[in-house]
């Protein structure tokens, strides 16, 4: 069964930005749009390991502050002409507290 | 052998009659003109968006210099014709020009009507009918109170343009509503809440009692002893046709001075032309009318058959932001019948008014894209009885489904007036574009006038270009911002002033961007441009500035940043040394390098560590270098004459001078200065945005250089005799660059692309504009020159700096 882990509220998160979690197996970032939809994906971008919470938030995706690649927050695709994609994390949420599944972030842990 | 025809005045109807001339009759007339004004002839129903800031004069200018010398034509600026001598066929200006002719043409325009109130002739009133006007009015300058008296078209064009500026305006209006001959009381409601909506203070039932003053205006009382203190009165009440000049010749004068069609006078060898004509007992107020009575004086000077039989006139207000239009009669009686259409939540009201199922007037408000079409059937005539249930909905209504705006204008006849300036239809400019194979918007305003003039049918011309050449229309003449909206940088901008929009969300709302929150091109553009323009009200949006901005330091290819504090002019000592060098044990930043700037660069710093780094160097006095942003960088120097025996001015003392002036001032891209002493140009100043060269008599003022992606050297701007003169100087160019630059263009390309005796014009030539420039810098600074690492040394945007939650051992940086 899925242990459920809290990060934190989103209200730690500014809208169109993003906060990381740091993990044993990596950097995650979680990200806030403006609507406030929530999205946790790697915070290494597959080009050139760009740290992706950097970035620019539009929309549902995110611009890599290094090189621009664009990626849809929800796929983690590389969107336009890039080939790409990041690992992308559940999340859930509730009463504003964002939870993620405990077996992504503890599972290099062991 | 030649004619000679002389022309008095030099305004817009005689413009049009010399281009219609010479291609009549090319050759046949020597023509000298004689004009009151300084200056060679320009659009000026184009004056509202000078006065505004939204064009510049040199953008108005219709016949420039070049185009009097090419057709030959003998122009005498700052010459009044004060007599005709109708016996000896010779007019005479007051600097005693004196002129033979064999054909005369009186075109002396209007004058504006000054009520002769107590207190009018005082110092501070103003008209507003020429450049002259314009600038007198600007010269007062932001913040000054402003009381515009009459609410009809030309006073409210003056008091949204003086708003623009910064003015605090008051429209006196003596009718209970405004526009009232066009409007009926509920859309002049309208229109005077989208005025207050803008700030302006709308006084309506005002019967001025005098004007207010000793030595020059302080403000206006009322009939009904209200008193508005004020530092100057635009007088725009109405026109008179300036005929004195003809009545004192002993030519017929009633209002206007007499013609018959051919625009000829009671003397044969005179004729008149303009608003100062008066044709079958109307005198016009508009220039549609003006340039059909142009073509017919060209064809008669030409001996060619014409004759005028006088025209329907429509007209729009020039106010970004407020549609307006109107055309034909609105007078009540009992044969009339309206159509009214409402839409308060939309803000649009459309009457018409018919008379025999024919429409003879129309007013839009709000919506104004159905004007051309009632125009076109008011000028035509049409019966409507068929169209009766569906009119005011406008063209795109008839026929049952709502037709796109495309399909609108392809139905349209080809003899609807598109452009009523300048009389063009819709057949001639779609004519013009497949036989002169034209392709864009200046090429049919070159070839047919359509949009020439006040540039409200633009639009439809451009619909036109599409509607004719499909998708081989490009009208990225103006590339957009980016693909979530259609408008170009400079229309955006220009857009954020006169809609008064002091947002990101507001932009996109009000300029109908496709993305909900736009993307990472467009955002920063958008916050800088809202920085620059509203200083003190706009809030920075962090989320929409690149990651160095947002962190006030450099991100490095693994993720880490680097630190560059600012050292002024490249001046620093030991205190500082030894802080920078702690810093980089205390934190083991691992390279520490002196940069091109002239400063140190701490590389590999984490992010983390970022606050407690600048701590400590603000502890030592030093603050952020803003090395990372789209705006002030460094100010180089050499050692000037402080050490160098070729030294001729203190550069390096100079240079720190700009640097502690300008640092913390956002700019359209980075900006970076350099001051040398001499010649020899140590300090490299010769390829900066902005540069400075010492000399013995002061100081030579460069801008525009380029030495990254491109290598350009600069161009001398000016020579200034002190500091004081080259501080200001840097200080105005700066600001007209942050007012006029396309976000991340470096002030080269700026300089490239508006030319730069546009921008002396600015900063060097006049004055009082660069003063003007200046002092907004200066006011901008109040809240530009924050040190952000203090800031966030003391909390500011914590969560930058430190994860969200962390789990399992603690990752190295990546
Ligand atoms: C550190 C420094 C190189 C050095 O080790 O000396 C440097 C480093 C960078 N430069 Fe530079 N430039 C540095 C002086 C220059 C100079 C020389 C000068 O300022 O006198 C130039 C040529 C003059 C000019 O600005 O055009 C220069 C022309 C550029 C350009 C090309 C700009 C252009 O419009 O053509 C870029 C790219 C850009 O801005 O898009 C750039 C961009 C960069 C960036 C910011 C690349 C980036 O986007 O990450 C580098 C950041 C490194 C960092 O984190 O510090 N750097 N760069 C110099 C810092 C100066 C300072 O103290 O602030
Ligand atoms: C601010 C403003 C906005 C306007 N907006 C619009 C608009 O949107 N639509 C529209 O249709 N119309 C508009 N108009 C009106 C339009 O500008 C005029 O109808 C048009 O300019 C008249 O042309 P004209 O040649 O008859 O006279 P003008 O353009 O006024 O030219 C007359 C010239 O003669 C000179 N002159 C006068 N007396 C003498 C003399 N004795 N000797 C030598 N020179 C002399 C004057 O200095 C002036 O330069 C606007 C006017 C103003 C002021
Ligand atoms: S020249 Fe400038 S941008 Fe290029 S690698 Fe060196 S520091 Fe970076
Ligand atoms: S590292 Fe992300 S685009 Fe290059």
């Amino acid at each position: 069964m899925t242990e459920w882990i809290e990060i934190g509220s989103i209200d730690a998160i500014p809208r169109r930005g993003s906060r990381c979690v740091n993990t044993p197996a990596g950097r995650i970032a979680v990200f806030r749009t403006q609507d406030d939809q929530i999205f946790a994906i790697e915070n290494r971008c597959p080009h050139r390991q760009g740290p992706l919470s950097e970035g620019i938030v539009h929309g549902a995706s995110v611009t890599c502050p290094l090189h621009n690649w664009v990626f849809d927050l929800a796929t983690g695709q590389a969107l336009g002409a890039d080939e790409g994609q990041v690992k992308t994390y559940p999340i859930d949420i509730v009463e504003r507290r964002i939870f993620m599944a405990g077996e992504r972030i503890l599972v290099a842990a062991e | 052998m030649t004619e000679k025809l002389v022309i008095i005045g030099n305004g817009m109807a005689p413009g049009r009659m010399l281009e219609h001339l010479f291609e009549a009759a090319p050759g046949r007339y020597a023509v000298t003109i004689f004009n009151a004004e300084p200056r060679v002839n320009y659009n000026r129903l184009m004056l509202s968006p000078v006065l505004s800031g939204e064009k510049t004069y040199e953008e108005i200018i219709t016949h420039g210099d070049d185009w009097y010398a090419e057709n030959g034509v003998t122009l005498h600026k700052s010459s009044p014709v004060t007599l005709i001598d109708r016996e000896a066929r010779k007019v005479i200006s007051t600097n005693g020009i004196v002129a033979d002719y064999d054909k005369l043409v009186i075109a002396t325009g209007s004058s504006p009507f000054i009520p002769p109130v107590p207190g009018h002739q005082l110092p501070g009133v103003v008209t507003y009918r020429d450049l002259d006007d314009v600038d007198k009015m600007l010269a007062v300058g932001p913040g000054a109170r402003v009381v515009v008296i009459g609410g009809g078209l030309l006073g409210l064009e003056a008091a949204a343009g003086l708003k623009m500026r910064g003015m605090d305006v008051t429209v006196l209006h003596l009718m209970p509503t405004l526009m009232e001959r066009q409007l009926d009381p509920a859309a002049g409601y309208l229109l005077e809440k989208a005025f207050k909506d803008r700030g302006v203070t709308v006084i309506t039932k005002a019967n001025t009692k005098q004007v207010l003053g000793t030595d020059r205006v302080e403000g206006v009382e009322l009939n009904d002893g209200m008193i508005i203190p004020c530092e100057m009165v635009v007088m725009a009440v109405g026109i008179r046709p300036s005929s004195g000049l003809a009545k004192a010749s002993g030519l017929a004068v009633n209002r206007g001075i007499v013609v018959d069609d051919q625009m000829r006078t009671d003397d044969p060898h005179i004729f008149a032309l303009g608003e100062c004509a008066e044709h079958r007992g109307t005198c016009y107020g508009l220039v549609a009318p003006l340039y059909e009575m142009g073509q017919v004086l060209a064809h008669t000077l030409a001996e060619q058959e014409a004759s005028y039989q006088g025209s329907v006139t429509s007209t729009k207000l020039k106010v970004t932001g407020i549609d307006l239009f109107s055309a034909g009669d609105f007078g009540e009686g009992e044969d009339r019948e309206e159509i009214v259409l409402r839409d308060a939540t939309a803000g649009v009201y459309k009457r018409l008014v018919l008379k025999d199922d024919r429409i003879i007037g129309a007013v839009l408000y709000g919506e104004t894209a159905d004007g051309p079409w009632f125009f076109d059937m008011l000028k035509r005539g049409v019966d409507t009885r068929e169209l009766r249930d569906t009119l005011i909905f406008g063209q795109a209504y008839q026929g049952g489904t709502p037709l796109d705006p495309m399909a609108a204008v392809a139905a349209l006849p080809d003899e609807a007036e598109i452009c009523g300036c300048n009389g063009v239809c819709k057949g001639k400019i779609t004519g013009a574009i497949t036989g002169k194979g034209l392709t864009s918007l200046d090429g049919v305003r070159a070839h047919t006038k359509a949009s020439a003039s006040c540039g409200s049918c633009t639009h439809l011309v451009e619909q036109l270009l599409h509607a004719t050449l499909g998708d081989a229309y490009n009208p990225a003449a103006v590339q957009p911002m980016c693909p979530c909206t259609e408008y170009g940088h400079d229309d955006v901008r220009r857009l954020i002033i006169a809609k008064g929009l002091k947002s990101i969300p507001a932009v996109m709302q009000e300029l109908e961007w496709k993305t909900s929150c736009g993307c990472a091109k467009c955002r920063p553009a958008l916050n800088y441009y809202l920085v620059a323009d509203w200083p003190g009200e706009y809030e920075d949006d962090g989320q929409s500035r690149f990651i160095n901005e947002r962190v006030h330091a450099n991100i490095q290819k693994d993720g880490t940043y680097s630190v560059v504090p600012r050292m002024w002019g490249g001046m620093t000592n030991p205190k500082e040394l030894r802080a920078i060098a702690d810093v980089a044990d205390k934190f083991a930043i691992p390279a520490v390098k002196v940069t091109g700037g002239q400063r140190i660069d701490l590389l590999g710093v984490k992010k983390e560590d970022l606050p407690a780094v600048w701590a400590d160097l603000n502890a030592a006095g030093m603050v952020s270098g803003a090395a990372y942003a789209k705006g002030l960088r460094t100010v180089k120097t050499c050692v000037g004459s402080d050490w160098c025996r070729f030294g001729t001015q203190d550069s390096t003392g100079l240079g720190i001078r700009i640097e502690k002036f300008m640092w913390g001032a956002w700019t359209p891209a980075k900006l970076k200065l350099a001051v040398s002493g001499c010649p020899r140009n140590c300090a490299e100043a010769t390829c900066k945005d902005i540069g400075v060269i010492c000399v013995d008599s002061g100081y030579d003022i460069h801008f525009a250089g380029a030495a990254g992606l491109d290598i350009k050297g600069t161009e001398l701007l000016c020579h200034a005799d002190s500091e004081d003169e080259a501080l200001e100087i840097i200080v105005a160019l700066t600001q007209l660059y942050r007012e006029q630059g396309r976000y991340l263009e470096r002030i080269y390309k700026w300089a490239k692309r508006v030319g730069t005796p546009s921008i002396k014009a600015n900063v060097v030539d006049d004055l009082a504009k660069r003063r003007h420039y200046f002092e907004r810098f200066v006011y901008s600074q109040t809240f530009a020159q924050v040190d952000p690492w203090e800031e966030r040394v003391n909390g500011k945007d914590a969560h930058e700096f430190a994860a969200m939650a962390e789990f399992g051992m603690p990752v190295a940086a990546e």
